[in-house]
């Protein structure tokens, strides 16, 4: 049992070319095999995610959830699905046909095609490109195409605000996410994904840069889009955002987009910051190295519906502010602090775990500080602009 | 004729279609979304040249950042809700002759050099660590690199100052 995964792919392989197959073609349709397994899986997390949510949240707002298809609702989603199938895919007049067709595609290719780069076991990866973060990256940031494309195509002006919105949103919370994504790299030495796991042998990398690890978490819940952020679908401001025109399952694709997406960034936080399928006897099992995977991504997954139940929307003028004028600053200030004293650890011999988490104690506390003193002088300032005496009803 | 070279082969012109697609298409949106196809073409071409990061480069930089901004643009501005414009104007016959030139003189010179000039493809194996050295290296290219830098961090700061609002007391009419 030490490789599993080798063993299926050298049965299939032997399966194939005892077939007669030429063996060039028969690696291509390994390939294609595997990616079709792969995206399918992490695509059909959606079924069991949708069940999760709202079961999850349900029980945070004292509800009881979905509980009459099958077992504790377990089919609920199914039957959803089934009924979402058979349900006209309607497209408005004076919508770009083709454009409105492709946009939820695209959203759901860009998250799945992340999983390609995840590490999911030891010696079970998709592709372990060396520049797997910027890979993500770049795939993930496709789904913005996406979301414009269905405000652009559908000849509606909510669905339009709604892009204007994402791309506020999506892009300003783009440049958090690549600063805090840089300081991982830096720790590991490298963009792989296998790679970034492996140097957390010693100590997951939450330890290390843990206010990376936050802003990571914050920016790419923004970039999910979920709520705190769910400004680009707000349906008490512009109805339903971009997606106001679908139905069916061309609406269901950017449902399960949404979820595969939220599950996606558990998963890299999972891998990039709480060290992956490292575990105890991870090694000599790589399936345990699965399960330690799912457990750590599941736990992220729950934080993320646990914000999801808690918090309110923000304003957008809150979420620039939030974005530009405290998390943007802090990334690239945690990513300089970081870059200069990882250096200064390696090159003097201290202690790499103490000397991070100083670093990062004193970042906090002067944020702290910094966040003090201005809220002080904000409210100096308001103080001085006169208000209409509120009118208190006298207690007798 | 191996997968990949029939792989090769249908991107290839899959790319070129789409780059005719861009100048020909008669809504400015659709000439931006074939774009970015055309620059997805070439990032799949990339991948199959075994250069993978320079692959996920042409998607990071010309895909997420330039294409979308083309986008973007195009929806800020009135176009978006024009139906059409003419495609051509007076100038297309000296335009194509110019691009025929250049096409044909590309062709010349290649053809000129022959296959013995061609370089071996390089392994990627540790392309990546000598091009970030490279580019932090006294003899390398720090100077580029740097001037690079001061140039965006300047192009920033002017965006932020055209951008703002004058304060109060510094008089509206700056200009």
């Amino acid at each position: 049992m030490s490789d599993p995964f080798g063993g299926i792919d050298n049965f299939l392989k032997d399966l194939l070319i005892g077939f007669g197959l030429d063996s060039t073609f028969v690696a291509v349709i390994l390939k294609l095999a595997a990616a079709a397994v792969l995206g399918g899986l992490a695509g059909a997390t959606a079924i069991v995610l949708i069940w999760v949510e709202r079961k999850l949240v349900a029980r945070i707002q004292d509800r009881l959830g979905p509980n009459r298809v099958g077992p504790y609702g377990l089919l609920q989603t199914i039957a959803d699905a089934l009924k979402l199938l058979t349900k006209e895919v309607l497209i408005p007049a004076g919508a770009d046909r083709l454009v409105f067709q492709m946009a939820p595609l695209l959203v759901v290719a860009s998250v799945i095609g992340v999983w390609a780069v995840m590490p999911l076991a030891p010696g079970l990866i998709g592709s372990d490109v060396n520049v797997g973060l910027l890979y993500i990256l770049s795939v993930g940031s496709i789904g913005t195409l996406g979301i414009m494309m269905a405000g652009l195509s559908s000849n509606n002006k909510y669905a339009l605000l709604g892009a204007f919105r994402t791309v506020a949103q999506m892009v300003s919370f783009m440049v958090p996410l690549i600063l805090s994504l840089l300081i991982p790299t830096l720790l590991a030495g490298s963009m792989g994904m296998a790679d970034i796991v492996n140097s957390q042998a010693g100590l997951w990398f939450i330890f290390l840069a843990p206010l990376a690890a936050l802003i990571f978490f914050v920016s790419s819940i923004a970039e999910v889009g979920r709520t705190p952020f769910d400004l680009m679908e707000a349906d008490s401001e512009i109805v339903a955002g971009f997606h106001i025109e679908y139905s069916g399952m061309a609406f269901g694709m950017f449902f399960v987009g949404e979820f595969v997406h939220a599950f996606t960034i558990s998963a890299l936080m999972a891998v990039i910051f709480l060290g992956g399928w490292r575990g105890p006897g991870a090694e000599a099992f790589p399936l345990l190295g699965l399960v330690y995977f799912l457990i750590k991504t599941s736990i992220m997954y729950f934080v993320v519906i646990w914000v999801r139940a808690t918090f309110p929307r923000i304003r957008i003028d809150q979420m620039n502010a939030f974005n530009w004028k405290f998390v943007t600053p802090l990334a690239l200030v945690v990513l300089m602090v970081t870059a200069i004293v990882d250096k200064l650890a390696i090159e003097s011999g201290w202690p790499r775990f103490l000397v991070h988490v100083i670093a990062n104690l004193l970042m906090v506390v002067g944020t702290l500080v910094i966040l003090r003193t201005q809220a002080a002088a904000l409210r100096r300032r308001l103080d001085v602009v006169p208000e209409a005496p509120v009118t208190q009803p006298e207690t007798a | 004729m191996t997968p990949e070279q029939l792989l090769f082969l249908a991107t290839g012109a899959f790319t070129l279609i789409a780059s005719i697609m861009v100048v020909t298409s008669p809504r400015l949106v659709h000439g931006g979304l074939w774009l970015i196809a055309a620059l997805a073409g070439t990032a799949v071409l990339f991948v199959l040249l075994e250069n993978g990061f320079l692959a996920v480069v042409q998607v990071a930089i010309y895909i997420d950042a330039i294409a979308i901004l083309i986008i973007i643009v195009v929806m800020l501005t009135r176009a978006v809700m024009k139906e059409t414009d003419p495609q051509i104007n007076r100038t297309w016959l000296l335009a194509s002759l110019a691009a025929l030139l250049l096409f044909g003189g590309l062709l010349a010179i290649i053809a000129l050099l022959g296959p013995a000039s061609r370089p071996a493809l390089v392994q990627p194996e540790g392309g990546l660590d000598v091009l970030g050295k490279a580019l932090v290296d006294v003899d390398g290219f720090i100077l580029p690199f740097e001037i690079a830098s001061v140039l965006l961090v300047a192009a920033l700061i002017g965006a932020i100052v055209v951008a703002r609002t004058p304060m109060r007391g510094e008089g509206g009419d700056w200009r």
